[in-house]
């Protein structure tokens, strides 16, 4: 059978199979299960149109429970048994990683992650958006600041990779060094500040995006509120952060939460730029180093990241509601 | 609390001039209307006295004093912006309050200041409600209200009213007249395309047209002594007739034979020179009487009537398939006049005569 044909196949069973299953569900439910005859017609026409809502609602509940929640529950349960996964022992992977050195270190660069990223994303983001208001080159100055958006987290640690470079011949830090007579330092094996030049490439590749939302929510400020503060005094300053800045405060907001849960997750730049050495390990790359090596261990990490990243992914949906209101 | 004075005022984008030679002399505690068709440049103009728009041309001075490239907030201004302009994030106090914080006034001045102008307008209720919780009419006393505690020398307008619901733009036009009698030395600069408003609220009105000033004066003058057709067939509701013709008779008052027929005698005095000109007679719908007299102003036949209950508009059949049809209001009702030939004549007091679209009056 040529790929085609199979593909083919897929979409006619697969839309088929939807439309089979609407159709006879409903037929079951009309006919067999509460048939709208007999004496009880009014209390069964009811009834199955209470029901009928699940009856659509089942196949997404049913995919989403079985490749979300199941993985979640399979996470927690694979959590909870030893390396081989043939022997029960509790909370005993959790205890071993709060016991670890690396696993706290970990935490705390996350910690530092959270913190720094998002704010400096979001920050840079606003001002670029603002600069580039109304501005003949903004524009262009917008697409280039949006461009690492469309690089893949591990090429943009390549590209970095190079920036950081200890060759002063490569790497611009130490070009500059060189050029003022100082010797050649590699950047990444600086203990803490490594964290920093880590997640410059993150704020650099989410800049763009926090530029993009943030950009077209300034566009939305009713111009005349901007007329009204300026005469009423206010200068540029003020303008900015007691008019604009409030009423944009929802979509600052969700920006800022979207890319704290985004931080949550990525272990590209750190897998690929110091692969975790120098202090550098954040949950996300501490989970891959143990990742079919000791799967109770990985899991055990997955949750705790699930843990951390549920209460800001909840506020994060609420504002974005609140936003569409 | 001040005069406001253009002198030789003008705007262009570029090349493209869009308001040239405005003169103007505002005095201390008039109301200062400006109506024109859209587009004439009224908000453009009310925008350079605020100081949002440069001024390319002339000069600009309120209180004795050239204000060309004094920044808004020093020009001692205040406006009112058609869409409120409120800030959504503060409620009514802070909204109130924020140009005085800006101006690093004590917290006592403030709440003086702004309870003040809450008394005046009756926000007191909903001095700790966010914008969005109030109506449009409570939306705009806010706007009024921000203005109020400033103490501003002028105040302008800009449209004020025209987000409105009907009802409430009659109540708050006269809110507008009532707060401009409590402070009778504030000068107020109000721009609207809503004749009505003009009308009412004005000291003054000034009527804009094709970039420039068509004329300047009480409603009633304007109402009473157009200076051309355009402001003739601006100011009034339903716009002005105007008749083509020719003067036949000179003198104290001058005898006009119409070209669809009719004669009419204005009060209006005209030179021997005059004989033969060609004019356009304008009359206003509701200064037209139903009459039987040989002597009549304008004859036709009644195409459409509407009936508005205390008057009926007639509307004649045109001359010319595109031609504006002659509109008569006629006191009380008439409905059962349509399809029937109705003869007009109007009081010679109340007549305007045109030369080339401006007024004999004028020449």
């Amino acid at each position: 059978m040529t790929p085609v044909l199979q593909g083919l196949l897929t979409i006619i069973i697969g839309v088929g199979g939807c439309v089979g299953y609407f159709y006879a569900s409903n037929i079951i439910l009309d006919k067999v299960i509460f048939p709208a005859k007999g004496p009880q017609t009014g209390r069964n026409i009811n009834r199955a149109n209470k029901v009928r809502p699940w009856l659509f609602l089942f196949p997404a509940m049913f995919a989403l429970g079985l490749y979300l929640v199941y993985p979640v529950v399979g996470s927690f349960y694979r959590s909870l048994f030893n390396r081989a996964g043939d022997e029960f022992i509790g909370l005993g992977n959790y205890a071993n990683l709060f016991a670890e050195e690396a696993f706290r270190t970990a935490v705390f660069n996350n910690l530092l992650w959270v913190l720094v990223v998002p704010a400096m994303a979001t920050f840079l983001g606003l001002l670029v958006a603002q600069l580039t208001d109304r501005m003949a080159w903004g524009n262009i100055a917008k697409s280039l600041i949006f461009m690492p958006m469309a690089i893949s987290f591990v090429g943009a640690s390549l590209i970095w990779k190079f920036v950081y470079s200890a060759n002063p011949d490569i790497g611009i830090i130490n070009s500059i060094r060189d050029s003022m007579g100082l010797s050649p330092v590699d950047p990444l094996q600086i203990p803490f500040w490594n964290n920093f030049f880590l997640m410059f490439i993150l704020v650099w590749i989410q800049t763009g995006f926090a530029m993009v939302i943030l950009s077209a929510a300034l566009r939305g400020i009713p111009e005349e509120t901007i007329e009204a503060a300026i005469i009423d005094g206010a200068n540029p300053f003020e303008v900015f952060f007691q008019i604009k800045v409030p009423q944009i405060m929802g979509t600052i907001v969700v920006v800022w939460t979207t890319i704290t849960i985004l931080v949550l997750k990525v272990f590209d730049i750190v897998y690929t730029m110091t692969g975790g050495n120098f202090d550098t390990e954040i949950l996300p790359s501490y989970m891959m180093s143990f990742m079919f090596r000791d799967d109770g261990r990985a899991t055990a990490v997955a949750f705790v990241i699930m843990l951390l990243v549920l209460p800001v992914m909840i506020w994060n949906i609420r504002q974005a509601r609140k936003e569409m209101r | 609390m001040a005069d406001l004075k253009l002198t030789d005022v003008e705007k262009a984008y570029g090349e493209v001039k869009v308001l040239s030679d405005i003169n103007l002399d505002i005095q201390q505690g008039e109301l200062i209307v400006f109506v024109g068709p859209s587009g004439c440049g009224k908000s453009t103009l009310l925008r350079m006295i605020a100081g949002l728009e440069k001024i390319t041309g002339g000069t600009l001075e309120i209180d004795g004093m050239v204000v060309n490239d004094i920044p808004p907030a020093q020009r001692g201004i205040a406006m009112v912006f058609q869409s409120y302009a409120l800030y959504p994030h503060m409620t009514v106090r802070d909204n109130m309050a924020f140009a005085l914080k800006i101006a690093k006034k004590t917290k006592a001045e403030i709440d003086a200041a702004v309870n003040k102008a809450a008394d005046i307008l009756q926000l007191g209720p909903y001095l700790d409600r966010l914008p969005k919780a109030l109506s449009g009419g409570q939306r705009q006393r806010v706007a009024i209200g921000r203005s109020i505690v400033r103490d501003p020398k002028v105040y302008l307008f800009d449209e004020p009213l025209s987000n409105l619901d009907a009802a409430l733009r009659v109540a708050t036009r006269i809110e507008i007249a009532k707060l401009k009698e409590s402070m009778p030395e504030s000068t107020m600069v109000y721009v609207t395309h809503d004749q009505v408003e003009a009308m009412t609220l004005a000291t003054r009105i000034v009527v804009l047209a094709g970039g420039g000033i068509a004329q300047v004066g009480t409603p009633l003058e304007l109402y009473d002594r157009p200076n051309g057709e355009f402001v003739a067939q601006f100011i009034g509701s339903p716009a002005m007739n105007l008749l083509p013709g020719e003067v036949v008779e000179t003198g104290a008052q001058t005898r006009v034979k119409l070209d669809g027929g009719g004669v009419a005698t204005v009060q209006i005095p005209t030179t021997d020179a005059d004989k033969g000109l060609k004019v356009n007679l304008g009359v206003r719908p509701e200064d037209l009487i139903a009459s039987d007299d040989e002597d009549y102003l304008y004859q036709g036949e009644v195409d459409l009537i509407e009936a508005l209950g205390e008057l009926t508009v007639l509307y004649f059949k045109p001359d010319a398939p595109d031609a504006n049809p002659v509109l008569a209001k006629l006191a009380g009702t008439h409905a059962d006049l349509r399809g029937k030939t109705v003869k007009l004549k109007a009081d010679p007091a109340k007549l305007h005569l045109f030369h080339n679209k401006v007024s004999l009056l004028y020449r």
